[in-house]
């Protein structure tokens, strides 16, 4: 079973429909049983990282899921969900992240050419920079949808896929059993029920 | 790179889709359910479900297809339509829509675009609006293009964008319904003071007017059209196809 982190960030529906439609178990929840007792642990996460990262830690669930990944239960981060994964995030100011995977995330504004719009919002396609569990059946090219302000950045030994925003950000990640996307598979039609599924089928 | 975005709009009343007719292979034309599959097997890259109902019995049907649908097509969804109240964000959002977007509800309260970008998030709030030209300038019509507010509609965008707003849908009242193309002076002018994703609406006709959208305002996100994909004028994968031939970059389902 995998279990769905509920912490009052973002809208889960389609997350839940999708493994529904997938067939796979998922259920919603905050408990620490629940969390305990599932096979795999999805955090999404949509909004600002200062606000997300503090329920986190009031709620006790960044010790929890710290643990459970070091138990070797593999972890999928979604869109902010993903960011909070990494040491720190620079978005409106300096806030601590889970840690569990080092670099850190920075603002797209800056970085991606001023002709660009902020947030990157659309379809944009992977450029697999290296074999990982979670994209098995995810071809190069592949299309999936982005909306985003700030990217993973510092992290180069753990991206496992990048997309051009004008110059080269952050899709998907991996460091051992945590893994971690910046689109959202849940929107992304069949690249992204793929993507679900293949981490559906990770092994902790 | 980022493509441009094509999105049908699915008006919808008493829980079926007004002007749907003649698709093959569709048991029930007029479906929002079978029609917003079919768009997204064809490559559709959003889809805006219009709530064009009145009585709060027929709104509750329109959330029933809303929830039916998002439980089967994973692309964004973006609901329209009598939005006026941050409980009207709650109840599409909860029922599957990814955005909402806001039109008559704003111009009567401009703050809802401030609360709800605060409560949702910029990319969950999206500010549409129908301008037509009067007297030389680009004026904000309120209740369906029926009543001329009298605010200047570059102005209104951008204090919206200030307000949090996400992403514009620019609505021309002056080439809708005309089939001869978007409106390209009206689309540049926005895109000219939008740093938010911008989405051309009205006119489209033919698959060459989404091919001179892009290429004459490149500044453009998306086209949104409703008919011409709802009366098979347009498929959805046909025109993608000539989009990648024109060498505008664009999603092709794999």
């Amino acid at each position: 079973m995998i279990v769905i982190i509920d912490y009052g960030v973002g809208n889960l529906f389609s997350l839940k429909s999708s493994f529904a439609f997938l067939g796979i178990e998922a259920k919603v929840s905050c408990r620490a049983s629940d969390i305990r007792n599932a096979d795999k642990i999805l955090l999404p996460g949509v909004g600002a990282f200062a606000d997300a990262a503090d329920k986190l830690i009031k709620t006790g669930l960044a010790d929890l899921l710290s643990e459970e990944v070091r138990r070797g239960k593999p972890l999928l981060g979604i869109c902010l969900g993903m960011q909070l994964l990494f040491q720190k995030s620079l978005e409106y100011g300096e806030h601590a992240g889970l840690g569990l995977i080092p670099g850190v995330v920075k603002p797209l504004e800056g970085y991606v050419p001023r002709s660009l719009k902020i947030p990157q919002m659309g379809w944009n396609s992977l450029e697999i920079v290296k074999n990982s569990p979670l994209l098995q059946y995810t071809p190069p090219g592949e299309y999936v949808y982005f909306v985003h302000s700030y990217y993973a950045a510092d992290c180069a030994p753990y991206v496992t896929s990048t997309t051009d925003y004008g110059v080269p950000v952050t899709a998907t990640v991996q460091r051992s059993n945590v893994f971690g996307c910046q689109f959202h598979p849940e929107k992304s039609g069949a690249a992204g029920l793929n993507i679900l599924k293949a981490f559906s089928e990770t092994e902790g | 790179m980022i493509t441009k975005r094509i999105i049908p709009c699915l008006d919808v009343k008493n829980g079926r889709v007004v002007k749907g007719v003649n698709f093959k292979g569709l048991t029930d034309v007029s479906s929002p359910v079978e029609l917003a599959s079919l768009y997204s097997v064809c490559g559709a890259d959003e889809l805006v479900f219009y709530d064009i109902n009145a009585s709060f019995e027929e709104r509750k049907l329109f959330t029933d297809i809303l929830r039916e649908t998002a439980r089967s097509v994973f692309i964004p969804l973006t609901v329209g339509g009598g939005i006026n109240s941050l409980d009207d964000f709650d109840r599409a959002l909860k029922n599957g829509a990814d955005k909402v977007s806001v039109n008559s509800g704003a111009i009567r309260d401009p703050s809802l675009i401030s609360a709800a970008a605060k409560r949702y998030g910029n990319q969950c709030v999206v500010l549409s609006v129908d301008a037509k030209r009067v007297n030389g300038e680009f004026r904000v019509f309120a209740k369906g293009g029926r009543e001329d507010t009298g605010i200047e509609a570059l102005g209104w965008i951008k204090s919206g964008i200030e307000r949090g707003a996400g992403e514009i849908v620019l609505n021309s009242i002056d080439t809708d319904g005309v089939k001869k193309g978007f409106d390209l002076e009206m689309t540049a002018a926005v895109c000219e003071i939008s740093r938010v994703p911008v989405i051309a609406s009205g006119g489209a006709g033919k698959t060459e007017d989404f091919i001179t959208l892009f290429q004459s305002v490149p500044e453009a996100d998306a086209g949104l059209a409703a008919s011409v994909f709802h009366f098979g004028e347009i498929q959805i994968s046909d025109l993608k196809k000539a989009m990648a031939k024109a060498g505008i970059p664009t999603r092709t389902v794999i």
